[in-house]
């Protein structure tokens, strides 16, 4: 059932990696002022990727507000906190652990995991459960070509990710605020949605660590939690995973957590959210069923009541 | 004690008008620098929570003047009234904030969060309660209720400032310790006033 989005673009329409360049330059050498260890931080490196014409629609939302509003409690639970903690996180060498009921199981360096499967462009929107959203352009690829690679066994329902646990560089785990890791997961059908994406990079360049480096998950119709960042383990099973926010509190974060206007949070309105990026006096915008993406996805729900499976 | 001594004599010297004009140019700052952009991207929230802590620490302020003048003899009563005054200015604020540019008087959605929302509920009662306060803050009023009276609904505070507290726990997601700390810092002042009224109504009951 997997399918890619058509795309009539050719190579002419790859982001030009000079548009880049400047400011990598500068940051490689930021780097080499620090530098001194073989193991590097996440420093924004340019990616070659495939434009695509997926969210070319909406207005996006700037470099400096997706790399500075962010919530990674993995380094405090400020919205400044992951941009100015995330920055001593070593993502080179990076392992994933593949388990579970899958034909390749293993630990794999991230570049033998990944590095054959080509980047696109998917501008998705972003809808945080705290009732705010962005637009932003991702580089990355579809979950399922992942899945294909590893191989998913007969009878596996679930797919289960882990966020990196290393408390001496994610000062955050120091504290309790969670059960670390951090665990999300996703139907197996979900997982295959062709939506459903595999980032490593935001306007053309590799995630920093304050959005997720070197890998997550975005599932643009859910609320921003399910789109673990920072994966070292991913796991088939027949069984729904434990995940985070649903382990600590039940009765507001469910296993699902689409984004549904009308199925109220014991916190936060959903029924309308505010656009970063606005100033003082944005307005706020009523929120679309699945965060926008009904047409593609509320197929998998059918027949299922979304106030219980909340 | 010559720190207490000093203290005391600037705190007697203290005019309230200095205290409430002071007071506002916080406000007046945190506002200012959301619309000139220094307070990140989302200036809505950081104003929104800015204020909040402040008003929370503002009432902590002036539950602790009681308790510093019977531990260490320093005597703020003076500025008691000026600092509650203006712990519900900035609580004013704060509501106003969430109203105006936060939920945008989309009142349907207002009146659902106070009540359908826990952590909306109390802070909104925590205001609630301030009003009577607020308005029997003045000499023509206390002079009017007479001081037991008086006194008796100020102790209002003892509900208000735990209400902020829980307030500040119930919003944050997961277990952090920021608000946990506030609310043992309540929890303690208000033990001690506990403790010390029955200290008082024992000495009472012995015959001297
Ligand atoms: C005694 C009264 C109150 C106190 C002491 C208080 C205190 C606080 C504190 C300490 C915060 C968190 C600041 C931070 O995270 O740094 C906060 C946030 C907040 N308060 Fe209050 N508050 C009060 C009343 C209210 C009222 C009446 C409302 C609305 C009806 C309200 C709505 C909010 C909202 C919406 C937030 C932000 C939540 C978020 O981050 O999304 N508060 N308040």
């Amino acid at each position: 059932m997997t399918y890619t989005f058509k795309t009539e673009l050719t190579h002419a329409d790859v982001t030009p990696k000079a548009a880049f360049m400047n400011r990598r330059q500068i940051i490689a050498a930021g780097g080499a002022l620090i530098g001194g260890s073989i193991a590097s931080p996440a420093l924004a490196k340019v990616l070659e990727f495939t434009k695509t014409d997926y969210g070319s629609d909406l207005t996006l939302n700037s470099y400096e507000e997706i790399t500075t509003y962010n919530n990674f409690y993995e380094f405090g639970t400020g919205k400044d906190d992951p941009a100015r903690n995330a920055h001593v996180l070593t993502t080179d060498p990076w392992t994933i652990k593949v388990d579970g009921m899958v034909d390749n199981p293993g630990d794999y360096a991230l570049a033998d995991l990944i590095g054959d499967i080509p980047l696109e462009e998917r501008i998705y929107r972003f809808r945080c459960v705290e009732a705010w959203s962005m637009v932003v352009p991702w580089n990355g690829f579809q979950l399922s070509h992942l899945l294909d690679k590893i191989g998913v066994q007969e009878g596996a329902k679930y797919v289960a990710f882990e966020t990196l646990l290393r408390p001496e560089e994610m000062h955050g785990q120091r504290r309790k605020v969670l059960d670390w890791p951090y665990r999300e997961g996703l139907r197996l059908d979900e997982a295959m949605h062709p939506l459903t994406l595999m980032a490593t990079g935001i306007y053309g360049e590799s995630l920093l660590g304050q959005n997720g480096a070197p890998i997550r998950l975005v599932v643009p119709w859910k609320y921003g939690f399910k789109s673990i960042k920072s994966i070292v383990r991913i796991r088939l099973t027949d069984e729904e995973p434990p995940i985070s926010w649903n382990m600590a509190n039940p009765r507001e974060y469910g296993f699902y957590s689409n984004v549904n206007p009308n199925v109220d949070h014991p916190r936060w309105s959903q029924s309308s959210e505010r656009l970063i990026g606005g100033g003082l006096f944005a307005k706020r915008q009523p929120t679309l069923m699945f965060n926008g993406y009904e047409d593609e996805v509320a197929g998998l729900y059918e027949g299922m009541n979304l106030a219980e499976n909340f | 004690m010559q720190v207490v001594q000093t203290i005391n004599s600037t705190a007697r010297k203290i005019p309230n008008w200095a205290v409430y004009l002071l007071g506002t140019l916080p406000v007046i700052w945190v506002f200012y620098a959301g619309l000139t952009g220094q307070l990140g991207v989302d200036p809505v929230k950081a104003i929104e929570r800015q204020l909040g802590s402040w008003s929370l620490q503002l009432l902590v302020a002036g539950l602790a003047i009681t308790p510093l003048r019977t531990l260490f003899n320093i005597n703020l009563i003076k500025l008691r009234r000026a600092v509650g005054v203006l712990a519900f200015f900035y609580v004013l604020m704060h509501l106003l904030v969430w109203l105006v540019l936060d939920i945008q008087l989309l009142w349907g959605e207002i009146w659902k969060d106070i009540v359908k929302r826990p952590y909306i509920t109390v802070g909104f009662a925590a205001f609630v309660l301030l009003l009577p306060l607020v308005l029997t803050s003045n000499n023509f009023m206390v002079r009017r209720m007479g001081p037991v009276v008086w006194r008796n609904l100020h102790k209002l505070t003892y509900v208000i400032v735990p209400l902020g507290g829980i307030h500040y726990l119930w919003l944050v997601k997961g277990w952090q310790i920021e608000p946990m700390l506030y609310l043992a810092g309540i929890a303690m002042l208000l033990a001690m006033r506990v403790w010390w009224a029955q200290q008082k109504k024992m000495t009472r009951r012995v015959p001297a």
